[in-house]
């Protein structure tokens, strides 16, 4: 299936460095999300582990004045959730779902750079905080009273810096989801109906509806936290009228959708794998669609989750959805486990890395369902295990099917093999890892510790499990290092992939790897969510030339 | 015909551009983005207005009294409120002759209704302005309690929204006076009168809200 380049203008000798920061191009620009996710995921890590390192012994160690400690877990949650998971599911998409449905690019190639550079501006405006007296320390959920400017709350440009980051981000975000939309509606190529569209495009597509109508309500709450700090605003502040319970309902209307939007790609990435690796069509594609779509409508309805024990929410109401919420998640574990059932499964790294986001999700989600329950959210809120729970699902969910999606479509970005052995060792590694860090966390969150403190007393018996999360997360940290070297030696001299190195399904493999600009000359006829299955196995014809555009078009206004 | 025209339609003619444009027909890819754009845009206000009834139904009394006396927060519709606001509903009908004038191919009428679109937003900006001069002057002020932090909130946004839609409307003028658009090809205008509709809509619910409920 050679493919050329249809553009002379597009072939034209730039220099490396120029090229990739003017491209306008989804695959580099999906390639560059991924790096600066990872590279900000690096960062974020660092902070975890120096959390932890505090964690590890009673007393302090490493970091001595608890105003420092509360920056560094802010900067960790903030980096990793807005500058980490979120873009790097956003790369993929960016990467692949042109490519799956058989366009050239996205619908507007020039505002997904200008999406992509807001990042890393944010990111250095976030950071800056550290060198202008002191980052955000007020959570990444900076809550009123300790977001607002004044004494013992977040007094200095920190907090300030950290409103203006996110609203970067999130008009970033707000511009790639309306560029999905547009895409995913009107980019598709001849034949590609909307339910022969390939599963981690439909969660993109549920995504960007979450992140167009839930973003700019995170918007506006920032604006009304930056007039209050710098303006004298009253929004929050009960002295004076305002309600304090505002701010918490206005961000988790937007970050609990969020959750959904750091999840759902992943659990399309890993629906891509699953069924690749064992050599069986999705079980279920439709219900699976439904599923994701039930998750996106419910997402809007449980934020008051997160507010329980504020006593100023409907208890039954936000328990309810809670709870209903788990039943399309429980949909999609019936697609992913009876996809495996009696298929022809070969471990690869893409496939451990999909298991372990099963058998890791669905802990964090029957975790997850416990603190649903009013009495039981009473007893654990803000304790560590709401900190296990959101890893499991975060980290066991959506870092593994990062890696998932890495291993899998690597190939096709580069045009070279992964090394497996190293890949493996960086599964087993992160598995471990990720399980010693984490599930001890549970047991610290049901013997009461609470979240977010620097210290602890060495008789409140949690001397153990906190010194076995400690050893667990630099383990975590330790499995980067194979996985940094897999992809260096792999750059270097990996073994040449091919355009199908999988005999998967879907249309990116259809093209070269790595892909010209504009992606495809030709593409197979589609008459099924698996175009390449029926390619290979003779129900379609080979490479059916592109139709004839005919006249050009006439647009109906 | 001229070396760009030639090149535009040989774009139109390649198989990648068979892709990129919708030969099927339907919503055009940047009137789509615009619709998409203006709900991202509802939710936005929809978050501030949640936080305006919010702060008002905790309030024991709205208005509230003024801090120190016994008078409540005050904000009148006349001279400036209510002919602000039947010149930006005018603006609306203003805008939407000009994206029928162009669809019929009628340029001088729509260069015409979209200049005085222009100079319909700017009046409203300036009332705007002078409005807030007024209210300042009377101690009416964005750290004047909830009243005014929520009041300067949403008429503020509103502000910079309209002015965003101005700068649309002149870019879409001066695109107009330099020649382009035509029946076929005027995606643009349809946003930004797409843009301005909202503008104004979310002014009508601004306005009942502020003024009259």
């Amino acid at each position: 299936m050679a493919t050329t380049a249809l553009t002379p203008a597009a072939t034209a000798y730039r220099s490396g460095l120029y090229e990739w920061v003017t491209t306008t191009d989804h695959k580099k620009i999906g390639i560059l999300y991924l790096v600066n996710s990872l590279i900000f995921f690096f960062i974020g890590g660092i902070f975890a582990l120096a959390v932890r390192s505090e964690l590890a012994f009673p007393g302090f160690q490493l970091v001595r004045d608890e105003g420092l400690y509360n920056q560094m877990f802010t900067m960790h949650g903030t980096i990793m959730i807005f500058l980490f998971i979120i873009p790097v599911l956003v790369g993929f998409g960016n990467y692949a779902v042109p490519l799956q449905i058989g366009a050239p690019d996205m619908a507007f190639p020039r505002i997904n750079a200008l999406s992509f550079w807001m990042l890393p501006l944010a990111g250095i405006l976030l950071l800056s905080g550290f060198v202008t007296g002191g980052a955000a320390a007020a959570g990444w959920t900076s809550y009123s009273p300790l977001a607002q400017d004044r004494p013992l709350s977040s007094q200095g440009p920190g907090q300030d810096l950290w409103i203006a980051a996110l609203v970067l981000i999130g008009t970033s975000s707000i511009l790639g989801g309306i560029n999905f939309l547009v895409t995913i509606f009107k980019m598709r190529a001849p034949g590609m109906t909307m339910f022969r569209m390939p599963i981690l495009v439909w969660t993109v597509l549920v995504t960007s509806v979450l992140v167009v109508l839930a973003t700019p309500v995170l918007a506006s709450a920032l604006i009304m936290l930056f007039i209050d700090r710098n303006y004298g605003g009253h929004f929050f502040d009960p002295a004076t009228g305002g309600n304090a319970v505002l701010w918490q309902n206005v961000f988790w209307f937007y970050s609990h959708p969020a959750v959904y939007i750091m999840v759902l790609p992943a659990m399309g990435i890993i629906s891509e794998v699953l069924p690749v690796f064992s050599r069986k069509p999705l079980f279920g594609y439709k219900a699976f669609v439904f599923a994701t779509a039930g998750i996106g409508a419910l997402g809007f309805s449980v934020w008051a989750h997160h507010m329980f024990t504020t006593g100023a929410v409907f208890l039954p109401f936000f328990s309810l959805m809670t709870f209903l919420i788990a039943v399309p998640t429980g949909v999609k574990m019936f697609n992913w486990v009876f996809t495996l059932f009696r298929g022809k499964i070969s471990l690869s790294t893409p496939l451990l890395f999909a298991l372990g986001f099963l058998s890791m999700f669905l802990i964090g989600g029957i975790n997850g369902a416990f603190s649903a329950s009013v009495p039981v959210d009473f007893a654990l809120h803000d304790t560590y295990w709401v900190v296990a729970h959101l890893h499991y699902v975060l980290f066991g969910g959506s870092v593994f099917g990062m890696f998932a999606g890495i291993y899998y479509w690597f190939p096709k970005m580069t045009g070279r093999m992964l090394n497996e052995a190293l890949g493996k060792t960086q599964f087993v590694l992160m598995f471990i890892g990720f399980n010693l860090t984490f599930f001890p966390m549970h047991i610290l969150g049901l013997s009461g510790m609470p979240r977010r403190i620097a210290d602890y007393s060495s008789s409140a018996g949690w001397n153990e499990l906190n010194l076995a999360a400690t050893v667990g997360g630099f383990l975590i940290g330790a499995s980067m290092i194979p996985f940094l070297w897999n992809v260096f030696l792999s750059l270097r001299s990996g073994k040449i992939a091919g355009d199908d190195p999988w005999e998967a399904n879907t249309l990116e493999w259809a093209t070269t790897s790595p892909p010209p600009p504009y992606n495809f000359d030709h593409l197979p006829e589609i008459r099924s969510e698996r175009p390449l299955f029926d390619l290979r196995h003779g129900r379609t014809h080979a490479a059916a030339v592109l139709p004839d555009p005919g006249p050009a078009p006439q647009p109906t206004h | 015909m001229t070396a760009d025209a030639h090149a535009l339609t040989t774009t139109e003619q390649s198989p990648v551009a068979g892709l990129a444009h919708d030969t099927r027909g339907g919503i055009s890819n940047p009137i789509l983005g615009m619709i998409l754009f203006i709900c991202s845009e509802v939710m936005f206000f929809a978050g501030l207005f949640a936080a305006y009834f919010n702060v008002r139904a905790n309030a024991p009394e709205w208005p509230p009294l003024i801090t120190g006396t016994q008078e409540h927060f005050r904000v009148e519709m006349l001279p400036l409120v209510l002919p602000a606001t039947i010149l930006l509903v005018s603006s609306s009908f203003t805008c939407q002759l000009g994206v029928n004038a162009i669809r019929r191919d009628d340029r001088t009428g729509f260069l015409r209704a979209i200049a005085v679109t222009l100079i319909l937003g700017v009046v409203f900006l300036l009332m705007q302005a002078t409005d807030y001069t007024l209210l300042y002057g009377e101690g009416v002020t964005l750290d004047a309690g909830t009243f005014g932090t929520t009041y300067f909130t949403l008429t503020g946004f509103h502000g910079a929204h309209v002015l965003g839609g101005v700068v649309m409307l002149s870019v879409v003028l001066y695109r107009g006076m330099a020649g382009q658009f035509s029946s076929r090809h005027h995606d643009a205008v349809e946003a930004t009168s797409l843009y301005w509709h909202f503008v104004d809509v979310v002014w009508i619910v601004l306005f009942s809200t502020l003024y009259i409920l």
